[in-house]
């Protein structure tokens, strides 16, 4: 049992916190905003050059083979800073199903990806699924290939992707396959749109679309394994960074209590003040508890004790992180509401987090079944 | 980054596991299995089990008898301790006046006291509260004035946990009585046989006596049971508060009683269905269940950190209130659970002979009297409130 991390997770958590403070402060992010595609090939890039994109990706496949831990830790950052570009997407969910995919294909993938040349969404959940494995999609052989019809709803980070790893049953088999349609491919539609919180996402349509046999990446029929393997990465990876967003809320908010006076004093000397505050501290570190839980636990092998440890951090992450932006904008008073402070975005971005990946009923339910 | 326990660790919990399985007599688990009261004799028996083993005061350094226990260490063994059905330990002696004494105490008051604590042959209570004196703890007024060799005492302590079990009692007194209220207190030693001690009962919510007031009638207290120097009492004091960090949060123990919960919330049933299967009374125990899991890494972190040397600072506040919130909520899904049973008061029924023939689940008969009993956990120990105001003031610098 230890908390501790190692010297080199320590580094590479500055290099990325310096980073963020260094080219991503609140005015660059608005001006990201503004141009087409909500993120910036330049931070792109710069995170590419630092290694960080490829994080997940194999030596083999010239990536930094880093872990869960490695992970959290970048995305703390990213969450403290609200990073806009395409990384939990790409390089982090994307990144891990790949991986575990497996294949040539997927290696050649993961290797563009690493380079951050190419980014990559996986486009699983459907319309009407709410936050269920329902995939309707239907990929049919066709003569040298495959053909793919279907849709698939609030693709995040589907519209900056040069590839798009769909989900699909193949018609007459059994289970859930995955293929690499690339964006570009006739058949392809792309409704393109901001989320809540100024990232990327997409509606996306298949219709007849054709692609080669090596589009199919690992097994036919044998993806479910892999997609839920790395949907708990990306899990995991998510509770880090609303993590990053709570520490940020919280901290805005204290400096704001100490700052602002009315009735002649600061208001964070007024006790049903400071009791908040207090109850925000209490959800953070129960938060940071269960953010380090699923890093330490999304790759267990122990399938049940797995289902437990994340659920039960998506139900604490989603809780404390609504607890944290809601109270955060309470005590902000009307500057709460203003897009012009930094606290309105971390409530965005909260709110957006406990939308994703299944909502805090899910898994609560998720988690009632699993310790039945 | 590692959630397991080593392997070191992991045989240690295999030694705790085994120890208890073999020493713990069945009578007094079956009595924590069901929430009931163990008497004075209970406690001393197990007390003089856990001693013999050498395990009779675990953080205790080893000069003293403890040990030598790791952090964590502790940490498995108190859960071990809980799950397992164990008393919990009265804290009174071996984990509060035992520390100020080992850290403030002279030589011959270790000597004299320490053996008799770890051994379970005295039985310590608190002189911490008074009536006026409660979450304002320095407003205390119970006077000790010197006279010769002796403190002549006087005044009321309350609250004092099981003193009607105790033989000694550490008290908090005024030894001046102006000046600032902090920088007039001491720390007193006082034997409950001496002329013009007594213990009132003082019944509670759920109908129990726990708790007492003890009155002190110009008692006389040798100045040879000072602890440290006079008028620095309140430094011990806080040096107490801060000592006890391990098990706050009492995590074993809602482990344990979270637990029985799910045992008797699937055997009682709602619209033909284990009450379990229900959708609604299944996320209420999942939500308890999972604020559980939060609290137990959190309280690996401390631990962690504090082995690594680093400073978890208030923290503890924020173990005691989710923990205590934690053992309140799983008390009242368990009453809830035993629906319209739980309003049968057993006890009662039992002490005017007529508790047979109840139609009953067991399970039922103590829920509403401990659900009541824990309504305690928020308000003592520094109330919940308290601990708000200590997170706002040292972490937050509000």
């Amino acid at each position: 049992m230890d908390f501790e991390f190692t010297e080199d997770q320590n580094l590479l958590a500055e290099t990325v916190q310096k980073f963020m403070a260094a080219r991503y402060g609140s005015e660059s992010r608005r001006a990201a905003h503004k141009t087409p595609g909500t993120w910036s090939r330049d931070v792109w890039r710069t995170l590419a050059e630092m290694g960080i994109v490829g994080l997940l990706v194999p030596a083999e496949q010239g990536g930094i083979d880093g872990g869960p831990v490695e992970t959290m830790l970048v995305m703390n950052a990213f969450g403290a800073g609200m990073l806009l570009e395409p990384y939990w997407s790409s390089a982090v969910f994307a990144t891990a199903l790949l991986r575990r995919l497996g294949g040539p294909a997927a290696a050649k993938l993961l290797a563009s990806l690493a380079v951050g040349e190419h980014l990559a969404a996986v486009a699983h959940a459907e319309p009407g699924a709410r936050y269920d494995d329902r995939v309707q999609t239907l990929a049919r052989k066709a003569a040298g290939g495959w053909t793919l019809s279907g849709a698939k709803s609030v693709v995040i980070g589907g519209g900056a992707a040069d590839t798009l790893l769909v989900t699909a049953r193949v018609q007459g088999g059994d289970g859930v396959s995955v293929f690499a349609i690339p964006r570009t491919a006739e058949g392809v539609r792309l409704r393109e749109y901001p989320t809540i919180d100024w990232r990327g996402a997409a509606d996306v349509t298949l219709e007849d679309v054709r692609v080669k046999s090596e589009a199919l990446l690992g097994g036919e029929g044998a993806a479910q394994k892999p997609l839920d393997d790395a949907q708990d990465v990306a899990l995991a990876a998510l509770c880090a960074d609303a993590v990053g967003s709570m520490k940020a809320a919280l901290e805005a908010t204290g400096k704001y209590l100490q700052t602002r006076e009315q009735f002649g004093q600061p208001i964070g000397k007024f006790q049903a003040l400071q009791h908040r505050m207090a109850d925000m501290l209490i959800h953070f570190e129960q938060a940071k508890s269960m953010a380090y839980l699923a890093a330490m636990q999304c790759e267990a092998p122990d399938a049940g004790e797995r289902r437990k440890a994340m659920s039960a951090a998506k139900v604490v992450i989603g809780q404390s992180g609504r607890y944290i932006a809601q109270q955060a904008v309470q005590l902000h008073g009307g500057m709460g509401m203003a897009d012009e402070l930094d606290v309105s975005h971390y409530f965005r971005r909260l709110t957006a987090h406990e939308l994703t990946l299944g909502d805090t009923d899910h898994h609560l339910e998720k988690f009632a079944a699993a310790t039945r | 980054m590692e959630i397991a326990f080593t392997a070191e660790e992991q045989a240690f919990q295999d030694d705790v596991r085994r120890f208890l399985a073999r020493e713990l007599p069945a009578d007094i688990r079956d009595k924590v299995y069901n929430a009931r009261h163990l008497d004075r004799d209970e406690y001393v028996r197990w007390q003089k089990i856990l001693h013999a083993k050498g395990w009779g005061a675990p953080a205790w350094p080893v000069e003293f008898g403890g040990p030598g226990w790791s952090a964590i260490q502790q940490h498995i063994f108190d859960e071990e301790m809980a799950l397992a059905g164990a008393p919990r330990t009265v804290p009174f002696g071996p984990k509060m006046v035992a520390p100020v004494i080992m850290k403030f105490g002279s030589p011959e008051q270790q000597k004299r006291f320490l053996p008799r604590i770890i051994a379970m042959d005295d039985w310590w209570c608190q002189g911490y509260s008074e009536a006026g004196s409660g979450s304002d703890l320095a407003s205390l007024k119970t006077r000790a004035v010197r006279d010769g060799d002796h403190y002549i005492v006087s005044g009321q302590k309350t609250w004092t946990t099981l003193a009607q079990y105790a033989n000694w009692i550490f008290c908090l007194v005024r030894t001046r009585p102006d000046g600032k209220a902090q920088a007039g207190i001491s720390f007193l030693l006082i034997d409950m046989k001496t002329p013009g001690v007594s213990v009132h009962p003082i019944i509670t919510l759920d109908g129990a006596h726990e708790v007492n007031e003890t009155w002190f009638d110009d008692v006389r207290v040798p100045v040879s049971n000072l602890v440290g120097e006079e008028n620095k009492g309140w430094t011990y004091a806080k040096f107490l508060l801060g000592h006890e960090r391990t098990n706050i949060a009492g995590i074993g123990a809602s482990k344990r009683e979270l637990q029985r919960l799910k045992k008797i919330a699937s055997t009682e049933t709602r619209n033909g269905k284990p009450l379990l299967d229900d959708p609604h009374f299944a996320s209420r125990v999942a939500q308890v269940e999972i604020d559980l899991m939060a609290l137990e890494v959190t309280n690996l972190r401390v631990l962690s950190a504090e082995r690594s040397r680093r400073d978890p600072g208030a923290v503890s506040s924020i173990l005691k209130i989710k923990g205590s919130e934690i053992q309140q909520t799983i008390s009242e899904l368990a009453m809830l659970a035993a629906g319209p049973y739980a309003l049968a008061d057993v006890r009662q029924a039992r002490d005017a002979g007529g508790a047979q023939g109840l139609l009953g689940p067991a399970h039922a008969t103590p829920l509403a009297a401990t659900y009541f009993n824990l309504r305690k956990t928020t308000i003592y120990g520094g109330s919940n409130e308290i601990q708000r105001n200590i997170i706002a003031h040292m972490i937050l610098g509000l």
